[in-house]
């Protein structure tokens, strides 16, 4: 029987890190994991990571999981892939399948990092091929480059659905609706404008009465709720799709800790059965820790740091760290993973209605039920300025912690403060140089540069990360907030670059009266 | 229009394996070596991997990371292979599972479990 100083079950973010950090420290580490390639999720994220620097923010997914792998390769860290752990025993020994054997290990201390399972709702029709899972088709079109469908109708508005239905209309794919039960969209209100203004419906609160089909899905019904979660008659609406995706949220895959013995908790703030642990995410058995989505529901910035932690609580508990040393990065990690779980969408603050922003400015009701802020609410928030030369107009509207515009902006014109949380307010003393960093930097596109004294009408910057990208010259229809047509525009410049990874600034002339209606533009031709 | 994604405005092209042919209920189908079988058939416009032992009733991908079992089929003989963790190897040969076997229902014994 093999013995290893730690064995860490799981190779995405949170698996990788405690691996990376307890190798660094001496300890002899080795990864099982059941997939044929390591990351996790991570390299199914293509958008930019909220945060700040220190976690990893601006950068994309797929990036951060090309850095940990490097990290972890030159840890020492050995990942033993398509590897799937079938029990945790006594004594921390281990059996795990590799290939068609099984093998038996045994280690002195144990990360579980074993991550979530989608969760599914069902209805009529619920089974038939062409439902799938928005994890699904985010596996299916960023990892093998295959459209999961044509015409695709959302379940869901967290986070998950609106980035997915982003990346759905990234791969080219038809996005019919977003559709959720609650009476309000779940995740960021930017990740929901990016959809809305490339004119897609949210349908809130709905959800699917039937999947239509009887070898695969070929039409959806939607319907209205009521308060009790009820069918509202007559209210249907139907769509021609061929394919459902369902963002309904995730529950931990915690089977392995319940097996070894760990106390569980069944907490629904969590996402379900989760391993009672200590603040370093230790479980009620010594020597075994668990981190990331397993012991709780969050996402892959903080699977990070709880991977960090855990690393470096089980080196110490090996002996390869003194605690006073543990003691000190603890703190400074327990700050990081405080940083991320504040704002709006705190782990606390799930569900509850709020009114205002920390700054006690009105929150935009047309951005909680139809994903994009009205042109009436919109002044009121302190990113959105008018100045008559080229500024930044920062629609980000909801408290949630991130800060890279404030890193991007070397002229000061963009001010967060310390509080990560805060609304980005706009210095109207200080001059814009039109670089574009923060329209590439922002991770839910919300940055715009303005220009409303520009020669022949308004100049508008718009990110834009869709195919092809515009030309200079080109005509085509400048879009609102809520993606309707809005008026005529043209390209006058499209700028690419290395430091803008992926997003290109497009730059559309309108006439004067739109600077602060056009928000995105549609080239002649393409519906 | 073409399920594979041609050109990507973030990841630009995809790293695939080469080109190989395998068959799916005795058709000659093409994919890409080493990627999974369910995304070789989802490119082929293939939607329908299996039918319930029970109702009979079809499934097809689900959840696309090997936790659903919606997507297994009979592979090269054995069945009930998560087609969505499976890489993709040329000559394969990839059946339509009805219950627990690639035969179709009709031509199953009576009681037949297999």
């Amino acid at each position: 029987m093999k013995r290893y100083d730690l064995i860490v079950i799981g190779a995405g973010p949170a698996g990788l890190s405690a691996a990376i950090e307890a190798a660094k420290r001496g300890a002899g580490v080795v990864v099982f994991d059941e997939n044929a390639r390591p990351g996790g999720q991570l390299f199914k994220q293509i958008h930019k990571f909220f945060g700040s620097k220190e976690h990893r923010a601006k950068i994309r997914g797929i990036r951060i999981g090309r850095q940990l792998l490097e990290e972890a390769d030159q840890a020492g860290v050995q990942v033993v892939l398509n590897a799937t752990v079938m029990g945790i025993y006594q004594d921390k020994e281990v059996l795990v399948r590799i290939g068609d054997g099984v093998e038996h290990v045994k280690g002195d201390a144990i990360i579980v990092a074993t991550g979530a399972a989608e969760n599914m709702v069902p209805f009529k029709g619920w089974t038939l091929p062409g439902v799938i899972g928005a994890g699904a088709a985010q596996t299916m079109m960023n990892l093998h480059g295959v459209r999961p469908g044509q015409k695709i109708l959302m379940l869901g508005s967290g986070n998950v659905g609106l980035v997915v239905s982003f990346q759905l209309l990234q791969a080219g794919c038809d996005v019919a609706a977003l559709v959720d039960a609650a009476p309000q969209i779940g995740g960021y209100g930017v990740h929901a404008s990016k959809v809305a203004r490339c004119g897609i419906p949210f349908y809130l609160p709905y959800t699917i009465k039937e999947a239509e089909g009887t070898d695969h899905v070929t039409g959806v019904t939607i319907a209205k709720v009521g308060p009790g979660f009820e069918l509202i008659p007559g209210t249907e609406k139907h769509f021609d799709v061929d394919t459902i995706c369902i963002a309904v949220g995730l529950s931990p895959m915690s089977q392995l800790m319940k097996m070894a013995g760990c106390r569980m908790v069944d907490d629904p703030r969590k996402g379900g059965q989760v391993p009672v642990t200590d603040a370093h995410g230790q479980t009620s058995i010594p020597g075994i820790f668990a981190a990331g989505d397993v012991s709780g529901i969050e996402e892959a910035s903080s699977a990070m740091i709880e991977g960090r932690q855990a690393g470096i609580y089980a080196a110490a508990y090996l002996g390869y760290e003194e605690e006073q040393q543990m003691d000190a990065e603890e703190t400074q990690l327990d700050q990081m993973l405080d940083g991320l779980r504040q704002g709006m969408f705190a782990p606390g603050r799930k569900g509850k209605k709020i009114e205002k922003t920390d700054e006690g400015i009105a929150i935009s009701q047309n951005l909680l039920t139809r994903g994009f802020v009205a042109d009436d609410e919109i002044e009121r928030f302190p990113g959105v300025t008018k100045k008559a030369a080229v500024h930044p107009v920062i629609e980000c509207t909801q408290n949630i912690p991130c800060n890279p515009c404030q890193d991007a902006c070397s002229q000061g014109c963009i001010r967060i403060g310390s509080q990560i949380t805060a609304l980005p307010a706009v210095e109207e003393s200080s001059k814009c140089i039109n670089c574009g960093l923060c329209v590439a930097n922002c991770p839910g596109q919300a940055i715009f540069l303005v220009d409303e004294s520009a020669q022949g009408g308004a100049e508008i910057t718009i990110p834009y990360e869709f195919l092809p990208v515009p030309k200079e010259g080109d005509q085509g229809t400048a879009l609102s907030r809520s993606g309707q047509p809005v008026c005529e525009a043209s390209v006058v410049r499209v700028r690419s670059s290395k430091a803008f990874d992926g997003t290109h600034l497009v730059t559309i002339k309108v006439p004067a009266e739109y600077s602060m209606k056009a928000r995105f533009f549609r080239p002649a031709g393409r519906s | 229009m073409e399920s594979r994604i041609a050109e990507h405005p973030v990841l630009g092209t995809y790293e695939k394996g080469k080109l190989v042919t395998f068959t799916h209920d005795g058709k000659k189908l093409q994919g890409y070596e080493g990627e999974p079988i369910a995304a070789a058939l989802k490119a082929a416009g293939v939607q329908i991997h299996r039918y319930t032992q029970k109702r009979h009733s079809p499934r097809g991908i689900f959840c696309a990371i090997g936790r659903c079992t919606d997507c297994v089929m009979v592979v090269d003989g054995v069945p009930n292979v998560r087609t969505c963790m499976t890489p993709l190897r040329e000559g394969m040969t990839v059946n339509t599972q009805y219950g627990t076997t690639d035969v179709p229902f009709e031509k199953q014994q009576g009681g037949e479990r297999v």
